[in-house]
């Protein structure tokens, strides 16, 4: 069966990017003055105005999580939407790919020449998240335990330490590496250096993850302009191209992932890799591993970058702790895996995995700064949403 | 500037209709601590918690089948933080394989020292025995039962 057409008629290019400098709080700026900021950013990035936008696809998860039920009514404005196509997208923290995925197809499908994607989050007014994203499960059989996003992935670690002999110290230095990162990028949320010392003195969550482990609740907004390669060339505009785009989902039921017979273990990410082979075979990639020089992967706790760059196909299944430990993944090496320490430093989760999308397109563009990984050429990124079901990725190329 | 703030709380109550298929597990529990699974014609799997149609193979489940009460661990955690609208910390919780299931259903696990995570995680491990213990008054709820070590 083949699983979609591959649209490779029209190129599709991302022309402007915007992204606010991300922290617990923004007292200066309700939701829509938040989101109306990033788009502000990308619109003058890509020196365009809002007339010149045909449609907007708008980037929100949950409701709650902003406390603002169906938010995307108040941000209609903000992104200039009145009179014109616009829809928003919601697949959890997979939100902002599946956003760019909405933009690319009507793009590609000849709809429109020029589309918005924005949106924002503001998750620290929530305080507490994981209060909410306790609701996002079945209320028959599984809301009553306390699953939330971090028990959901830490039951992902335990397997992940089973059958690949995971360990705390491994975690640790994921958020390490990351956090080096996350210092030279003056948009990430938490860019404090830490030691795998300090990694192990902070306090359990959800064992084995530790509160250095997991992602910040982040406020702040993003909004790229994407436009096809007709368009780019009448406008004379400057851009970079995305390649691959590609989604999978997964059942919903998490106790599916082991036991008997079962085709995805909850330890890695199955579905994940098999969306990045779908970009890949779209983008014409044969060796990721040899070919990709920056990875922005969707990981709001250090485990499970480790299943992210094995989908990735980025270090074999079971590899990527011993390939970290031998120094890999840092800025500089072969590729570089969230160089701009990724959703673990930064998750406004409306925006997370578009800021993934931009940061690999900044990778490429050759213009992330202090954080740019040297001789980035082709840049992936990936987005993951539900409990840990709905899974979208992302080449890019200069 | 003097910049302003604003509370707001959402408290919003629902009743879920559970449906044929887990209120039949859920009265098998209250009436009798017993548990069932449903089983997919097409791949012969027994799907617990029961569900009236396979997420693999899409098919309508057609078979009610007894499974545990003594199964093995699949995975869990142990909760050390105390976040809003969830139980006081520590607790441990995780999936388990009932016997005669081939997917894991969630529940507590209980009776196990949790003051020291490595140890506790220690005896917590994947592919250890469990056993089901239920409450001596059961409304028909996940809750109604929880895991023990089975050497206890």
């Amino acid at each position: 069966m083949r699983w979609c057409k591959t649209m490779k008629s029209t190129r599709v290019g991302i022309v402007g990017i915007g992204q606010s400098a991300f922290k617990s709080h923004r007292d200066d700026a309700n939701y829509p003055e938040l989101v109306r900021e990033a788009v502000a950013l990308a619109l003058q990035d890509a020196g365009r105005g809002l007339a010149d936008m045909q449609a907007v696809v708008y980037s929100l998860a949950p409701d709650a999580l902003l406390g603002i039920g169906n938010a995307e009514r108040l941000g209609v404005d903000a992104v200039g939407a009145r009179n014109k196509r616009f829809m928003r997208i919601n697949t959890g923290g997979s939100t902002g790919l599946s956003t760019v995925a909405a933009a690319h197809a009507h793009i590609a499908a000849g709809v429109c020449d020029v589309v918005l994607v924005a949106g924002g989050d503001k998750v620290g007014e929530s305080g507490d998240s994981q209060a909410i994203l306790n609701k996002i499960w079945d209320p028959t059989y599984e809301r009553q335990l306390p699953l939330t996003t971090i028990t959901m992935l830490a039951m992902s670690a335990v397997r992940a330490m089973h059958k690949h002999g995971m360990t705390e110290e491994d975690m640790a230095r994921v958020t390490v590496k990351n956090r080096v990162h996350a210092a030279l990028n003056p948009k990430a949320h938490l860019r404090k250096k830490v030691t795998i010392e300090e990694v192990f003195a902070s306090r359990y969550l959800a064992w084995p993850i530790k509160l250095l482990d997991a992602c910040p609740q982040s406020t702040g907004g993003c909004a790229m302009v994407l436009a096809s390669e007709r368009y780019i060339k009448e406008n004379r505009l400057e851009a970079v191209w995305l390649t691959g785009l590609a989604h999978c989902s997964e059942s919903y039921f998490i106790g599916d992932r082991m036991g008997n017979n079962y085709v995805a273990d909850h330890a890695d990410a199955h579905a994940l890799r098999l969306s990045f082979e779908r970009a890949y075979r779209m983008a014409g990639i044969k060796d990721p591993a040899k070919q990709v020089q920056a990875a922005e992967l969707y990981a709001p706790f250090s485990n499970t970058e480790f299943h992210a760059i094995e989908a990735a196909g980025l270090a074999p299944l079971g590899q990527s702790m011993a390939m970290l430990r031998a120094g890999e993944f840092y800025l500089g090496a072969g590729t570089a895996v969230n160089p701009s320490g990724g959703t673990l430093c930064t998750n406004a989760i409306a925006v997370s995995a578009m800021v993934r999308v931009a940061e690999a397109a900044l990778q490429v563009w050759g213009r992330a700064g202090a954080h740019q990984q040297p001789g980035a050429r082709v840049a992936v990124a990936s987005g993951n949403g539900g409990d840990h079901q709905f899974f979208g990725s992302a080449v890019l190329e200069a | 500037m003097e910049l302003l703030t604003r509370k707001e709380s959402w408290n919003i109550a629902y009743e879920h209709a559970l449906g044929e298929t887990a209120s039949w597990f859920y009265v098998q529990i209250r009436d009798h601590a017993k548990l069932y699974g449903r089983r997919d014609p097409k791949s012969g799997r027994v799907l617990v918690p029961p569900r009236s149609f396979s997420d693999q193979t899409l098919e309508p489940t057609t078979e009610w089948v007894e499974v545990g009460p003594a199964g093995r661990i699949e995975t869990f955690t142990i909760v050390y933080e105390q976040f809003k609208t969830l139980p006081p910390p520590p607790y441990a919780f995780g999936y388990v394989l009932l016997d005669r299931a081939d997917t894991a259903i969630g529940g507590f696990f209980r009776g196990i020292d949790l003051s020291d995570p490595a140890q506790a995680a220690q005896t917590l491990k994947v592919g250890v025995r469990v056993n089901t213990r239920f409450a001596e008054k059961r409304t028909g709820d996940i809750l109604d039962f929880w895991f023990e070590l089975e050497s206890k």
